[in-house]
């Protein structure tokens, strides 16, 4: 279910790192969770991003949910086409339906994060409560 | 979601286990874990629109009222003039405070001269119980009667078409806020033709313990019109595009039934009743705030609560505001100063700290096609 060549947070988001840029998007979980997605905000390209910080948000029929970013970075390019179809969220959240690329600033901060089998463990865990 | 009142487990309805094993999204509604979707809001609100769905609303309450007293005491304690309903027939009414205020919005149907049945919302039924007990001052006799239905809402175009199937009472015949006590699948029933939804169709009071046969028998009677079960999402999103109030949202405590938009339930000429005479005040006065519906004008999604500004000062909040599936628009329900509420009105929404311009539009939303 989670790929293996990425990294995740506990809100939900994953990162895949290739050399000093990184792909951001939303899990399975989180588009799962929120239900049918009907709006996102994408930050804007060349902004900078704060790790933790939120970049952006994706609403669905029922709520809202800010997007946490990863990793401190660059904006590079986001994908504008969830503007007008944002209900690719649902379907392909870990491919197509990737967000925005950014230049990371301090891949440090990668170290937080979870890989996927201990992503998969926190949800059981979440689930279990 | 507000946590439930007082700590302690859910409350459950008779389809509990129905709904997880249906896959059903569980949330705890007012003190009930009930089912927000089964396969997605959107998809159950255009089955709504277009076919059939199949909704779990045994969480809503009844009270009956009975004995020689009845309707005096129904009159007392409601606004509208249940003088008028015949047997079969029922009304959208309300309990008021002395201040005008809601304790909650009700349908009040008349069994007989001397029998009323109520149905509340699931977290007021208590709160309603206790209010009725204690505005009665004419001894009659009043039943908290939560735990003697489930109620089950089919709704949709294909809505009488689905119900039929399982009844001998002939549902054409019952008109718009009638209903009938018959039968359904063999056990004792009664078929109201409400909703809350803006479709047509067919509310289904039955007991308990028969609930999750009459369920299923309806999933199947739909399935040649595609029916869905439908969660307390689309009931939202459906009862928002018909701009049918949502008590805890449009109607509280602290709003009254003319600022709500809904002084068609009011009948100040009928006699006495709790909240009249704050009424024929605000009715004299005239109204410093009402309900407007409206549409966003730029891109944005208006949520509940968020600020709504006129000329860019505070002057409400948002009651109500989501997409609208059916639609496909952003809209939302908000209080607005009664000379600012017109049609046309240019507003702002706080969206995340920037304010997003929408405008008052004509209600409903949405109508149906008679």
């Amino acid at each position: 279910m989670y790929p293996e060549d990425r990294l995740y947070t506990k809100e939900h988001e994953w990162i895949r790192v290739e050399g000093d840029t990184a792909t951001i998007g939303i899990t399975h979980h989180a588009q799962d969770a929120l239900g049918d997605i009907v709006y996102v905000e994408l930050p804007k390209v060349g902004s900078a991003i704060t790790a933790g910080k939120s970049l952006g948000s994706v609403e669905s029929v029922k709520a809202v949910s800010d997007i946490y970013a990863p990793a401190s970075g660059e904006v590079l390019a986001v994908n504008g086409e969830l503007t007008s179809k944002p209900e690719k969220l649902n379907e392909d959240p870990h491919g197509a339906a990737w967000l925005a690329k950014v230049r990371l600033s301090n891949p440090a901060e990668l170290a937080s994060l979870l890989n996927a089998q201990a992503y998969q463990f926190y949800l059981n865990e979440e689930s279990a409560h | 979601m507000e946590p439930a009142g007082a700590p302690g487990p859910l409350q459950k309805t008779p389809l509990n286990s129905v709904h997880r094993s249906l896959g059903a999204k569980m949330v705890d509604f007012g003190g009930w874990d009930m089912p927000v979707e089964y396969s997605g809001i959107i998809a159950e609100h255009l089955a709504v629109r277009t076919r059939v769905g199949l909704f779990d609303v045994s969480h809503m309450g009844e009270i009956e009222i009975r004995g020689p007293q009845a309707l005096e005491l129904v009159q007392w304690v409601t606004p509208n003039d249940a003088s008028r309903l015949a047997d079969g027939q029922a009304q959208y009414s309300a309990l008021l405070y002395p201040t005008g205020g809601f304790v909650d919005d009700v349908l009040v149907h008349r069994f007989g001269p001397r029998h009323y049945f109520l149905c509340v919302n699931a977290s007021n039924q208590r709160k309603d119980y206790e209010w009725i007990v204690a505005n009665n001052r004419l001894d009659a006799e009043v039943e908290y009667a939560g735990e003697k239905y489930a109620q089950l809402a089919v709704q949709g175009p294909r809505a009488l078409d689905t119900a039929q199937k399982l009844t001998s009472t002939d549902l054409a015949k019952i008109s718009y806020y009638w209903f009938a006590r018959g039968e359904v699948e063999g056990v004792p029933a009664i078929l109201a033709r409400t909703g809350y939804t803006g479709e047509d169709g067919v509310e289904i009071y039955i007991p308990p313990d028969a609930a999750e046969r009459i369920w299923n028998r309806l999933l199947e009677a739909g399935r040649e019109f595609d029916i869905l079960p439908c969660g307390l999402g689309a009931r939202n999103t459906l009862r928002l595009e018909a701009k049918m109030t949502l008590y805890g949202h449009e109607i509280d405590a602290s709003t009254t039934p003319l600022e709500a938009g809904l002084s068609w339930m009011v009948k100040l000429d009928k006699g006495a009743f709790v909240g009249r005479d704050v009424l024929v005040g605000q009715k004299e006065k005239g109204l410093t705030r009402r309900l407007a519906g409206f549409e966003m004008r730029e891109r944005g999604i208006a949520r509940d609560g968020y600020l709504v500004r006129v000329d860019g000062e505070p002057a409400g909040f948002v009651t109500s505001g989501s997409p609208a599936p059916f639609l496909k628009k952003n809209i939302g329900l908000c209080y607005l100063p009664a000379g600012r509420a017109a049609v046309g009105q240019t507003i702002q929404v706080d969206i995340r700290n920037q304010p997003v311009a929408a405008e008052v539009v004509s209600t409903p939303f949405y109508s149906r096609q008679r």
